[in-house]
Order: C-alpha cells, then structure tokens, then sequence
C-alpha cells in the first residue's frame, strides 16, 4: 500500500483512515464517470437484443461489429465527419489569426485608443443582439446556407481577445520589445518572429478550444443550414441520435423494418463512440495546456 | 504615426466585432415594429411597444420565466459546490500519478458533445430498454418515463451537466490549491492538526476568494442559458418544464416566424442578463477587488 502515500514521519493513524476513504470516494466518482462511455463501448460490439434486454453491462454479448460495418458504409455519417472536420479547420485558420492581430496591439501600452477598443469588447461580453437579429444579419450577408454561417459569426470572440492580451502582457518581456526596436524591427515582423513563436502554448490552448466549439456545436448548423450535404456531425448525430432517423437503406417490408430497427439502435452507439474518440484521444495530450489557459484567462481576465 | 501597423493589425478583427456583435444590436430595432425580412429593418412597419405588450401579457410570461430560474437555481446549487469538493479530495492525493490520471478521467466528459451526452441520456433513461430502467424494474420498481415527465427534466438536465462538467470544474480550484503555503501546512503539522483539520483551516481558506468570485458570476450567468441542451432533451410531454426563455425564442421566433416578437422575449432575457452581471461585477469589486471588467 506504499502507493498511497509516502507517509510523513508524523501522519497518525487518523490521516491513513483518511487517504484511503479519500482515494475510495475518488475511484467511485472516476467510475460514475467512465462507466456510461464504457457501457457505450461495450454496447456498440454487442448484439442490441441483448443490449435491450438489459443483458450487456459489464462485457460484450454476442460480439458483433455489424454497426461499424453499417456505419462506416453510411455516407451521412462520413460526410459530417469530413465537414467538421473541414468547418474546425476553418474556424482554426480564420479565428486565431484574428484573435492574435486584436489581442497584440490592445497588450501594446503604446497603442492609443487600446482602452476604447477594451470597452468595444467588453460591451459584447455584457450585451447581445440574440438569436433573432444575428440571424437576420447572416441571412442579409446571404450566408444561409452556406459553411460561412457556421465559420464566420463567432470567429473573432472577446474573450478569447481578452485572454490572449492578457498572455501577451505578462508572458513577452518588453526588453525583447526594445531590443528589437533598436534593430529597426517593424511590430508586424516583431509579432510574427518573436512574439507568436514564444506564444505557442497560448495558441495551442486557443486552438483546441476553437476545435472543440466547431467539433461539438449543432445549434448554428441546425438553424442556417438546409442543404444535408453540409451538414456537420454533430447535426448528423442529432439526427441519429435525438429524432432517431437514421437513413441506413430504404425498405418497407415488416422483417426488414425491424432489421432496420435493430440497426438503427445499434448505429446509435458505434455513432457515439466514432464521433466522441478523435477529441477524447487528443485532449489528454493537451491537458498541461489548456490548464494553463483557463487558469490565465479566468485569474488575471 | 509610428506605429500605425498595430492600427492596421486591429482593423480586420474589430470590423468582425462591429459586424457580428453589434449590427445584431443595431438589428434590435425590429423588436419595435412588424419586421419583414424583405422589406428590411429600413422599411419595416413600425409599431411601438406592441411586441412588448404581447409578450408581457403572454400566457407563457411567468412559466418562462420560473422554467429559466428553476432550472438555472438547481443547477446552481447542486453543481457548484461538486467541483469545489472534487477539486479539495484531489489535492490531498498524493501520488502525482495516481491524481494526473484521475483528473484526466475526470475531465474527459467535459469533450464530449451536448448531442451525445442528450443521446446518451435517451438510450439510458429509456422506459423500455434504458439501463436505469432495467434496474429499477429489477429492484421491484415500475418503469419510469423519463424524458416524458415535466418533474424528470430539471434532475435530468442538471445531473448530466454535473457529470459532464464538474470535473473541468476542478481546475481553477486546483490551481488555487497549489497556493497553499507550504510554512502552513508544517506549523499544523508539528502542531498534530489532522487531515480534515488542515482542509477546513488551511485549505479551504486559501482558495475561498476564488469561490466567492466564483460564486458571483454564476449567479451572474443565471439568465446566461443556451437553447443548446434544452431544446434537445424537449418532447411534446415535458415541455410545461423544459420550455425556457432560449428555446421559446427559437420556435417561436424563427420556427413560427414571428420575427418580431422573438427579438423582444430575446431583448427582455439580454436585459436582465446585463442588469444581472452589472450588478454582480459591482458587488465582485466590492467584495473581493477583482471585476471583470
């Protein structure tokens, strides 16, 4: 049990009781959280009679790998996935940039007119338009129905301005600043050679946050979106899984309808598990990062 | 100027603000006529408060708004003392592995998308083939039509938002636990305090600032609610619960088309949010001289 603690020359009797009630409360918690994914992964191998019937809980059941097989073969799916994936790299490549080229100057304690553009910003932190009358801007843009609708309203946030302007200010030395002044360096070269390369862990946390929005967003699809070949996964999913439509083949003989019913509940956990994995591989690679943004951005916001 | 390449830097990402964030404000205009989306907001008819008064004296008015509250109150209180919690029981593990991979786990579901975890809850609570429901009728219970009941939508949304988000939670607390002064935590070892003694002395008043703050702006946030994860767990059985201020604009407002009338139950929620956060950054600065803004 030397695990549980290297145990201080003055911990009692009373602190060991505590560790290990701790770790047990803790381990339950880490399992009321894992077993809904786990289930969902066991049930998405399983035959979904068995899943029905209440009879996969711990493992497998008539092991079967009919609904990757049917999902995979299932164009709807697919294509959301080659758009989200499109529409995060979109939203990367337009978002950040511009994120970075607000946030820069408004750190510049030598731009003048950096604390009416803070208060532009932060007005859009207190109060909004709503729903109604964005939308009938991205309507007179002409961008229904268009991936723009998706990429473009949300591309430049406060926040994020004011989060990356706040790493700016406490993370690049104004020395460096200075220094390369001497040397004739022009700000627009200063941020692209010195700043941005120093702020990689910043830009790395803004990039999977904004990933993570596109990934994981339905509702802008849903409402400027007419055209099912644009739809993104997540819009795919809410057909799948929410108004249970899924379009796998189209008969209407009864034996084939209930086939068609049993593959429908079995896509429901293939789609979960395809959707879900890409983003939970990923994060845990990125976790030392985006703990340091939500922590600068909230602390020193 | 010197330094004009910094103006020129600003101008694209202010002229994205000044379109999407405050040509929707400019647009709020139509609250105040008989908006057509072909005649525009310039050659609209105009009707003076006449949206307002049919929303104020909609049947819908009051449900509405305690359907908000309600579910934003119970979110509240159940979900914000959870990370706080989660966030002091990992701090007292020890072995870095053992906590690095428990805060892993819990963080995971905070990835996971609000259609999935919707679907998932569907598949779970399912009268017929759900999990829950097979325990219950295990346990010599009747099944339970979950998302078919009113009194099952709040428990259900807030509950799943506490299981997908409460470990992410942890993060801001367990950063402001690692502040704990490390002089501390040795005088109360020589002087024999305990475990639980060096939590309630030690810890939990070092990160208590931050959960006032905290404390704060969720409070702030109560009319702050998306459309999102309502309008996914509504069925035409649920709604005198799962009907909210947000979902209530959508259809009403873009499904039905009344343009206008949307506008004007979307202003009076902005209204109150903004009225809401002025005052709790006011009570924020007060209390604890940190403010947003």
């Amino acid at each position: 049990m030397e695990w549980i603690r290297k145990l201080p020359k003055r911990s009692t009797k009373g602190d060991m009781v505590f560790d290990i009630v701790n770790l047990g409360l803790l381990l339950i918690v880490c399992l009321i959280v894992l077993y809904p994914l786990y289930f969902v992964l066991i049930a998405s191998f399983s035959d979904p009679t068995q899943v029905n019937l209440g009879h996969v809980w711990l493992w497998t059941r008539h092991f079967t790998l009919e609904g990757y097989k049917v999902l995979f073969a299932t164009g709807s799916i697919w294509r959301g996935f080659v758009n989200s994936l499109l529409y995060c790299a979109l939203s990367v490549a337009i978002s950040v940039p511009l994120t970075i080229m607000a946030a820069y100057p408004l750190s510049r304690k030598d731009f003048v007119g950096r604390h009416v553009i803070t208060v532009i910003l932060t007005v859009t932190l207190l109060f909004s338009g709503g729903l109604i009358p964005t939308y009938m801007l991205v309507r007179s843009l002409g961008m229904v129905n268009t991936i723009w609708a998706l990429i473009l309203p949300g591309a430049v946030g406060a926040w994020n301005i004011i989060v990356a302007r706040t790493f700016f200010q406490t993370s690049i030395p104004n020395e460096l600043l200075e220094a390369a002044k001497m040397d004739g360096c022009s700000d627009i070269r200063f941020l692209i050679q010195i700043v941005i390369p120093l702020s990689k862990p910043m830009i790395a946390v803004m990039t999977l946050w904004v990933v993570v929005g596109q990934w994981n967003s339905y509702f802008p699809a849903m409402i400027y979106l007419n055209n099912t070949s644009l739809y993104p996964l997540q819009l795919v999913l809410y057909q799948i899984l929410v108004q249970n439509q899924s379009s796998i083949g189209i008969t209407s003989s009864p034996e084939s309808m209930a086939a068609q019913q049993h593959l429908a509940e079995l896509i429901q956990y293939t789609a979960i598990i395809v959707s879900t994995i890409p983003l939970l591989v990923l994060y845990p690679f990125l976790q030392k990062y985006f703990v340091k943004g939500v922590t600068v951005g909230s602390l020193k916001g | 100027m010197v330094n004009w390449q910094l103006y020129l830097l600003m101008f694209l990402p202010l002229a994205f603000v000044i379109v999407f964030n405050y040509v929707p404000m400019y647009g709020l205009l139509m609250a105040f006529q008989n908006f057509d989306p072909i005649l525009g907001i310039w050659h609209s008819q105009w009707v003076g408060f006449q949206n307002f008064q049919q929303w104020f004296h909609n049947y819908q008015f009051w449900p509405l708004i305690k359907n908000t509250i309600a579910l934003q109150l119970f979110g509240l209180v159940v979900g914000f003392p959870v990370p706080i919690i989660l966030a002091i029981m990992l701090h007292e593990v020890a072995n870095d592995k053992i906590r690095r991979f428990m805060q892993t786990v819990l963080y995971a579901p905070y990835f996971i998308s609000t259609v999935v975890i919707v679907g998932m809850l569907f598949i779970f609570v399912d009268p017929q083939t759900g999990l829950v429901n097979h325990l219950i009728v295990s346990l010599g219970g009747k099944p339970i039509f979950f998302m078919a009941s009113p009194r099952w939508f709040r428990p259900l949304y807030v509950f799943s938002g506490v299981w997908q988000g409460a470990g992410f939670g942890t993060i801001l607390y367990l950063a402001a636990l690692t502040g704990v002064s490390p002089d501390l935590l040795d005088a109360a070892l020589i002087d024999g305090a305990s475990r639980m003694r060096r939590i309630w002395h030690i810890s939990l008043p070092t990160i208590r600032p931050i959960v006032i703050i905290m404390l704060i702006w969720s409070i702030g946030d109560i009319m702050a609610v998306g459309p999102d994860k309502a309008y996914l767990m509504q069925t035409p059985l649920n709604l005198s619960a799962s009907q909210i201020i947000p979902t209530y604009v959508y259809e009403t407002g873009l499904l039905n088309a009344q343009y206008s009338f949307g506008a004007v139950v979307g202003l009076f929620n902005s209204v109150i949010n903004s009225v809401l956060l002025i005052i709790v950054n006011f009570i924020a600065k007060r209390l604890t001289e940190t403010s947003i803004f």
